[in-house]
């Protein structure tokens, strides 16, 4: 079955779709025509979405959903989402700008999403695995308790049954509003990620754009291989903050992929048309070595 | 005290500084013109007390966020003077340098070795410029990683003192893998078989901080914070405005009194009124013995009971709800 056909073939979207374009509409709104922030044209939805995202006139890989996500990286109806159940709180009762309450409650009203990651068992090319998407969409896909949890919970549920974890990461960082306990998320999902390396068990992780901060600075790459998509940002500090401390513009390409692809950060950029494809096979190799 | 003008005024002393200049102009007429002023000196002297009571210990979370960057209070560097015995540094990361803001070396505290690490802050502008004002390249992560493997290699327990605004977020620095670098540390620190004890003594910056900053204990100055973002990029964010990094510091709950009652800091070291500057020895005398005393309590454990709570305590932090 061709990739394209992923999207057609799925049976049913679990969540909502969108009522309006997100914010920033970097990502694909569900209207009839959309403008590609790449290559400035206007292109038709339909065609964008068919094309996984991929911008047919510039190549430029668009945010995707999680639903989209995981329907273009599993087996066609064989996610099956563990710990949808876990809700965030509001820890601090976080009040300066929006407050953090109503925030969540916007965003999964805005997604159809219970938070900014869905994890869940699902097959890739009939290989068992745990897979984990992140949603850009829900406040920037930032990492709070409740995605902290769930990445933790899917590294854990990967060493127990011992099949390969993939992740696919978009992230704006650590969940400002839920302060320090935002910040040991990172060390908790570092801390589940040593231990499935430790177990042997096979762990890719998928960086698609953007991902940054505590995200990337923690269960994002510590993974055995990790894959970038075109044009990805990908980094720690914000390019703004970049530009202050330095005092001058960026060069051009500063934290995409393929930058951080030339400095070794990084194992492989693969355009999504083959993304599938390659991750089975990184799986399929990884998993071999201890047969 | 004679030396009132020289120190450093954080901008909300300003009020008994300006009170205790008064008193000092005071006392210098009664003693070089003789001047009778005994009975205002004494009422100015109960003023400046009350003053001072009431300042330091009303303090708010942004007043404490000022305390914790106070040039004069004790650094990684006085603590390894004070505390420590026969500090062997070791430098390099063993890829591409020697990172100076972070300190990495052996030494004895008491009668046991340990390792240390550190983030180092200087104390005028050539010792800032030599430690990057505390803000370390993925070449100090580097660095504290390799001697993090050492000390669970040779068997000897891990000591941090935090003191940072937060990994340097320069551009080469991104090129290197500033991310990679602090990830890999968090995933080192939570499996090295040996007891690890954090001590927050000035700045914890987010990931530039946490990168040696969690463990088996975490002991808290009183005025040291940890945050997953510094007020003035929380207060720029929300609002575009850093001027409110006091607001931003009440929400973000940062203070080491917030982070013992959120069951993340093991314990508060108490300093004296105005912060550890006032009496540096005394309060690095209380960490020493507050470090001492974990390591004891932790040194009972053997390694697989240490790293499975270690582990546990992890996965016990965040606060979320199963529908
Ligand atoms: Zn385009």
């Amino acid at each position: 079955m061709p990739i394209s056909d992923w999207f057609r073939a799925r049976e049913q979207r679990r969540y909502t779709a969108p009522s309006e374009p997100p914010r920033g509409s970097e990502s694909l709104a569900d209207g009839v025509w959309v403008r590609c922030e790449g290559c400035k044209r206007t292109l038709y939805a339909g065609d964008l979405e068919r094309g996984l995202g991929v911008c047919p006139s510039c190549g430029r890989h668009h945010q995707l959903t999680a639903d989209q996500r995981i329907d273009m990286l599993c087996d066609p109806g064989s996610f099956d989402e563990i710990d949808g159940d876990l809700r965030s709180g509001d820890p601090l009762e976080f009040r300066s700008g929006k407050p953090y309450a109503e925030a969540i409650e916007a965003a999964q009203d805005n997604t159809g999403l219970p938070e900014a990651v869905l994890t869940g068992r699902a097959l890739m090319g009939g290989l068992p695995v745990v897979v984990g998407v992140m949603d850009f969409r829900f406040i920037g896909a930032s990492m709070g308790s409740v995605v902290g949890e769930r990445i933790a919970r899917a590294f854990e549920s990967a060493c127990d049954r011992r099949v390969p974890l993939v992740l696919a990461i978009a992230s704006g960082g650590a969940r400002m509003q839920e302060g320090m306990l935002s910040l040991m998320q990172m060390a908790k999902t570092a801390a589940a990620a040593a231990r499935l390396a430790d177990a042997g068990v096979p762990y890719v992780a998928i960086l698609t754009d953007p991902t940054m901060g505590g995200v990337t600075a923690s269960f994002a790459t510590l993974a055995d291989v990790i894959v970038a998509e075109p044009g990805a940002r990908i980094g720690f500090a914000g390019p703004r903050l970049v530009e202050r401390t330095i005092r001058r513009a960026l060069p051009k390409g500063f934290q995409t992929a393929e930058s951080l692809l030339g400095h070794g950060m990084i194992d492989l950029v693969v355009e999504r048309g083959s993304l599938r494809e390659t991750v089975i096979g990184l799986l399929v190799c990884l998993a071999a070595g201890g047969e | 005290m004679s030396d009132v003008a020289r120190r450093f005024v954080m901008e909300f002393e300003r009020p008994l500084v300006d009170l205790e200049e008064k008193l000092e102009s005071l006392k210098h007429l009664s003693v070089v013109e003789g001047a009778e002023l005994a009975v205002e000196i004494a009422a100015l002297e109960a003023e400046v007390d009350e003053l001072r009571t009431t300042l330091y210990t009303s303090l708010t979370p942004w007043e404490r966020v000022q305390i914790s960057r106070h040039p004069e209070r004790p650094h990684t560097d006085d603590y390894l003077a004070d505390v420590f015995r026969d500090v062997i540094e070791l430098h390099g990361d063993r890829l591409y340098g020697d990172d100076a803001a972070m300190f990495a070396g052996l030494a004895s505290l008491g009668t046991r070795k340990v390792a240390v690490l550190g983030h180092r802050k200087g104390r005028n502008t050539t010792e800032n410029v030599r430690y990057n004002f505390g803000s370390p390249h993925p070449e100090g992560f580097r660095k504290a990683e390799r001697v993090m493997l050492l000390a669970d290699r040779f068997g000897l327990p891990i000591v941090t003192f935090l003191d940072t605004a937060g990994a340097y977020p320069g551009l080469e620095d991104e090129d290197r893998g500033q991310a990679w670098a602090i990830a890999s540390c968090l995933a080192t620190l939570s499996r090295v078989r040996v007891p690890v004890v954090t001590v927050g003594i000035g700045e914890g910056g987010s990931g530039g901080a946490l990168a040696i900053g969690f463990g088996d204990r975490l002991i808290m100055l009183e005025n040291a914070y940890y945050s997953v973002i510094s007020p003035e990029m929380c207060a720029t964010i929300l609002h575009k405005e850093p001027a409110r990094a006091a607001e931003a510091s009440g929400c973000l709950q940062l203070t080491a009194q917030d982070l013992e009652r959120m069951g993340l800091a093991d314990e508060v070291v108490p300093e004296p009124l105005g912060g550890a500057q006032r009496d540096p020895v005394t309060v690095m005398g209380a960490v020493g013995t507050a470090v001492a005393r974990a390591l004891d309590d932790l040194g009972a454990l053997p390694a697989d009971a240490l790293i499975a709570s270690r582990y546990e305590r992890l996965r016990a932090i965040g606060e979320y709800s199963s529908e």
